[in-house]
């Protein structure tokens, strides 16, 4: 499975353009479904199509899925502590870019 | 070999803590190693210890059967369970999906515990509870440090990915793998690459390899400062070019380019080249933000210059200081 070093592998970029059913996020997650109704209830998800009949999610929901369920299980946190860790780890991301790009 | 493990030292509580400190222990370490949280070294492979850890001590049934061992073992020392060892006791796990479990922990709870226990700690997101009846490999995710340039121009970059994992002694080992990717133009950091196939092989031999996917962040640039798609440039005019205008040759992602700096312009004027930052869709806009540098007054002829300037200009630099 693993590639020769000159062969280069083709990627596919997951952008906000990029959107994923429920189904894809449980999958590449490693979550249920359930978990996913919860962080849209609770704010820690967004859903792309708002008003549709399927949910769709942008790629950036990967990310932040992924975090939320490991937060919930690992630390024991609540919804409302997993969504507020969120945030402030993304002022936190943010702020390190600022101070890398001024350094 | 398998060597003992003193769960106790790795939560840092007595043999007789209660569950409550056990409890508190374990919400510190995990919030002090927790990957998504923690800046400590090797934070993945104490995560996993501390939840290890846990996993048995939080366990009445687990705890009371490892206390059973007696407490003469020492932490590192060759361990045979006795036969028999757990005979009398039930284990009630809940299902949390599996974790990637030392040896010592197998020895002990075996693989059917193992199946049934908690997923702390192992970043591949395993969990065969939560997949349902699929026989595919599980997505592991990585991510990436990488130049602005790679996102600019597209191309190939290799990275060496890290895995922390128990050997079959039960040592935390960090397995390396490189991979040459084709990294897609125009990637903004926090976005993901997904790899397809490079995830987890399937555990049976029917189902699928898992996907990859790999986070980016950029590594800091020489010159250009990266804000989500937009890139922007300190571009040092002289005061001359700024305040009468002038046409400057400028870096930009695409090559250099003669920009017009306006008549009148100051310092931190800014300046917008529309559509030339991060080749994204749409693309992200390129901005020069200009500096006024000062020549130096070193001979007589710029002091000349500047004493002339002073001499014509009424201006007064702190007028709004009330001095």
């Amino acid at each position: 499975m693993s590639p020769t070093p000159d062969q280069a592998l083709q990627g596919t970029l997951v952008d906000e353009s990029a959107l994923f059913s429920i189904e894809d996020l449980c999958r590449i997650c490693a979550i249920e479904r359930r978990h996913v109704v919860e962080f849209v209830e609770e704010g820690v998800l967004e859903v792309a199509t708002v008003g549709a009949e399927e949910w769709r999610f942008h790629g950036g929901a990967l990310r932040r899925a992924r975090i939320a369920a490991r937060l919930q299980r690992d630390l024991e946190l609540n919804l409302v502590g997993v969504a507020l860790a969120l945030d402030l780890m993304d002022e936190i991301r943010h702020l390190r870019r600022e101070i890398r790009a001024r350094r | 070999m398998v060597e003992f493990k003193d769960y106790y030292q790795v939560m840092g509580v007595a043999r007789d803590a209660t569950e409550a400190q056990i409890k508190q222990a374990y919400r510190k370490l995990a919030r002090k190693y927790h990957p998504d949280v923690s800046k400590e070294k090797d934070a993945e492979a104490h995560f996993k210890e501390v939840g290890e850890a846990y996993e048995v001590l939080r366990n009445p049934e687990k705890r009371a059967a490892y206390d059973n061992l007696g407490s003469n073992h020492r932490k590192g020392e060759e361990f045979r369970p006795p036969p028999d060892w757990n005979s009398d006791f039930e284990f009630s796990g809940a299902g949390r999906g599996a974790a990637d479990y030392s040896d010592f922990f197998e020895s002990l709870f075996g693989a059917q515990a193992r199946a049934q226990s908690g997923a702390r700690g192992f970043h591949s997101d395993r969990g065969a509870a939560h997949r349902g009846t699929t026989d595919d490999g599980e997505d592991h995710h990585a991510k990436v440090m990488l130049d602005l340039e790679a996102s600019l121009t597209g191309g190939s970059r290799s990275f060496t990915l890290k895995m922390p994992e128990l050997d079959a002694e039960g040592r935390l080992m960090s397995k390396e793998r490189t991979l040459n990717v084709q990294v897609p133009k125009g990637i903004l950091p926090g976005q993901q690459i997904r790899l397809a196939g490079q995830g987890a092989k399937p555990p049976g031999s029917g189902g699928k390899a898992g996907d990859l996917y790999i986070e980016v962040e950029f590594l800091p640039h020489p010159l250009y400062h990266v804000d989500g798609r937009d890139l922007s440039l300190e571009l040092p005019v002289a005061p001359w070019e700024a305040a009468l205008g002038a046409t400057i040759k400028t870096p930009t992602p695409g090559g250099v380019v003669e920009l017009k700096v306006p008549p009148a312009s100051h310092a931190g004027s800014k300046l917008r080249l529309k559509g030339r930052g991060i080749p994204a869709k749409p693309p992200g806009d390129f901005y020069v933000i200009l500096q006024i540098a000062l020549p130096p007054a070193q001979d007589e002829k710029a002091k000349a210059a500047y004493a002339a300037m002073a001499a014509a200009l009424p201006f007064d630099p702190r007028a709004n200081l009330g001095v």
